[in-house]
């Protein structure tokens, strides 16, 4: 990411009277004001300390709207051509911060606190008693494990993109056909395909991939009874779906490749494999880190053919973190404990994601 | 008397020829069995929604060949010639659904699109500072929302939209599709904007435009092939959401791939019902992706190379 300079230079006289900026002040901290007043009374009422009945905390939602309004006049009211500028991404840093920064903040109360949703009793703080019981919770670990296995899984499903893409980009006929044949399989609901693949084509007595099984040897095929196989059929699955979606990537990092070094290796002497792994191959490094980095992310998220496949059996072989917090919830309704395990998920992802990225930089630009 | 041969073709080039010709063989044929693993799935969804029972069990394949086309499956829907002039329950259910699907789709991408592009505009072109926060730091924070697990936020969402009555709202969904997405709209549309050159704003500002009327009339036009990118993008991941789908509506908001869910496990299994519904989930992405698949290209590329 570099640094984007003032590229655009505007220089204007923005001549803001006192009353101008004094109106500008009134209307956003008057509007907060209301805003906190809003939550004040919400809260008040909630607790049963007024004797207002309120259904529900829409209002602080409206107030929350007009204060996000009034912040971006009196933006222009207070700093001119300035505050116009700032209203490019305003309203998209208004929107992150209410909708995750806050809710962030609400988990990690949750988390601390015993609050089952189908109980009557509501929420009670219980200290560290979940993280008590995550220690304790084989299902978890077990869970964390097989994420690291179907995060694995990337490099091959990374092996078979390239190769792809790098038939793409030789000289075919077709290559428009070929292209949307490949690109397909992105664009369907794991609902869709779990049922499509899962249930339908795996059904071991009459689906094709049974048959296909059986024809080549398999007697008795079961692609979800044992602990390997299932965990090796989701990921050829969640592999179906988004191996697509490096393929394109590489492909477009290949033709970005100028061709005229291929050409200066041909000419050193270089063949096909040598020429890949000598030339084609660092080139595209930055490209394939881009592209595993963003397949990891996504991977990460793997939960919807999980849940409507398998729902983490074989007992819980092929459960990944979120269809495992997902069964959590909805069997049990147990919000706090649930929030507690996908915090814990969060901040190992962020370690290991800063990891990541510390090692590729590293390696990248070495510092001798 | 026979023509004298003059050039004649050395060994090594009729082996260079044989080796060509068999790279060839190879390639295609793997494109070929590449082309049918991402295609048949397709193929048997659609033809096993116009099967029927036993046309399933003994597993044909070829309409018309080994089975005559049934329109048993899309019947299960309110959806064949048949039954298309009555009233029916089960087509109203689905349209719901559909028309549940597609607005809370749209809805998001356009407004994760607006959004995003101004945003993505705003960090491309001018200096912000919020407190320590400079622009990379601003353009991180956006991006790196895309980590984020959607199950860190969904529990959270499920209290607050309780307490916000927006529980089983389509509205609560957009928005929170919106934040899905949002990420990726930035990234895909900051590397357009910075391909843009800013001379163009320049003019248009000595021409005596504002910065806003510079972006909405001259830069947003120029953008427009990655704006379609980011937008069907979008579309396509919130089109497919299921998970929080799932978890946060019930009966009015419910989505189309929650449909498809819930119909797995109810009533024994209905091969060809099942086949007609996840037909119609996935027929508009292929549609789209059929069409368009120019910009859905174009946009992945974006973050790619740079």
């Amino acid at each position: 990411m570099s640094e984007p300079g003032d590229l655009l230079h505007v220089v204007t006289a923005d001549e803001i009277s006192d009353q101008r900026r004094a109106l500008g002040r009134v209307l956003v901290w008057g509007s907060f004001g209301l805003l906190v007043a809003t939550f004040a009374v919400l809260g008040l009422a909630q607790a049963d300390v007024i004797g207002l009945q309120l259904p529900n905390w829409r209002p602080a939602l409206y107030a929350f709207l007009f204060w996000g309004t009034c912040l971006g006049i009196s933006r222009v009211l207070l700093s001119g051509e300035q505050g116009k500028r700032s209203l490019f991404i305003l309203p998209a840093t208004l929107f992150v911060v209410a909708t995750v920064i806050f809710p962030l903040i609400f988990a990690l109360g949750i988390a601390f606190s015993n609050w089952n949703l189908s109980s009557l009793e509501g929420r009670s703080f219980n200290g560290l008693d979940n993280v008590r019981q995550m220690w304790s919770d084989p299902f978890y670990w077990n869970a964390l494990g097989n994420m690291v296995y179907y995060t694995l899984a990337i490099l091959v499903e990374y092996a078979i993109a390239f190769g792809l893409a790098l038939i793409l980009a030789s000289n075919i006929r077709g290559r428009r056909f070929f292209r949307v044949a490949f690109l397909l399989p992105l664009m369907l609901s794991p609902v869709a395909v779990s049922w499509m693949i899962g249930k339908s084509m795996m059904e071991v007595r009459f689906g094709p991939l049974a048959r296909l099984a059986r024809w080549l040897g398999w007697d008795r095929p079961s692609f979800f009874g044992d602990p390997e196989i299932a965990r090796a059929t989701i990921m050829m699955m969640d592999a179906w779906t988004y191996i697509p979606f490096m393929m394109i990537m590489i492909l477009a990092g290949l033709q970005a490749i100028p061709r005229e070094i291929q050409e200066a290796a041909r000419v050193d002497g270089a063949g096909g494999w040598r020429s890949f792994w000598e030339v084609t191959f660092p080139l595209m490094l930055p490209v394939s880190i881009t592209a595993i980095l963003i397949r990891v992310i996504f991977k990460l998220k793997l939960a919807d053919i999980i849940i409507n496949v398998t729902s983490g059996g074989p007992g819980g072989a092929t459960d990944s973190v979120t269809s495992f917090i997902f069964r959590e919830y909805r069997d049990r309704s147990n919000v706090g404990y649930g929030t507690l395990l996908a915090i814990v998920y969060l901040l190992l992802i962020v370690i290991a994601i800063t990891v990541f990225m510390k090692l590729v930089d590293r390696w990248m630009n070495p510092r001798y | 008397m026979t023509p004298r041969q003059i050039f004649h073709d050395s060994d090594v080039d009729l082996g260079y020829r044989a080796r060509w010709l068999s790279g060839r063989v190879a390639v295609y044929g793997v494109l070929l069995l590449w082309t049918l693993i991402c295609l048949f799935p397709i193929y048997w969804t659609l033809t096993t929604s116009f099967k029927m029972a036993p046309d399933v069990m003994q597993g044909r394949l070829i309409p018309f060949v080994d089975f005559v086309p049934k329109w048993k499956g899309w019947e299960s829907l309110g959806l064949s010639p048949r039954l298309i002039g009555q009233e029916s329950t089960v087509r109203e259910e689905f349209l719901k659904r559909f028309t549940n699907s597609t607005i809370t789709a749209l809805g998001s991408s356009a407004l994760a699109l607006v959004l995003g592009s101004m945003t993505a505009y705003g960090l491309s072109r001018f200096r912000y500072r919020f407190g320590f926060m400079r622009n990379p730091d601003i353009s991180f924070f956006f991006l790196s929302q895309l980590i984020l697990p959607p199950v860190v936020l969904a529990l959270p969402f499920l209290v607050l939209y309780k307490q916000l009555d927006l529980l089983d709202t389509r509205i609560g969904l957009i928005l929170l599709y919106t934040l899905t997405v949002l990420p990726i709209v930035i990234w895909i549309m900051r590397d357009q904007f910075q391909s843009i050159p800013v001379e163009l704003e320049e003019a248009a500002l000595v021409d005596g435009l504002s910065i806003w009327g510079a972006f909405l009339v001259i830069v947003l036009p120029i953008a427009l092939p990655g704006m379609v990118a980011a937008f069907i993008l979008s579309l396509v991941l919130t089109w497919n959401e299921y998970f929080f789908a799932a978890l946060l509506t019930s009966t009015d908001a419910k989505t189309l791939p929650v449909m498809v869910a819930s119909q797995t496990g109810s009533q024994g299994i209905n091969w060809w019902a099942m086949a007609a519904l996840s037909a119609s989930a996935i027929l508009p992405l292929i549609v789209i992706g059929i069409v368009l698949e120019r910009f859905i290209i174009r946009g992945m590329a974006a973050g790619a190379v740079r």
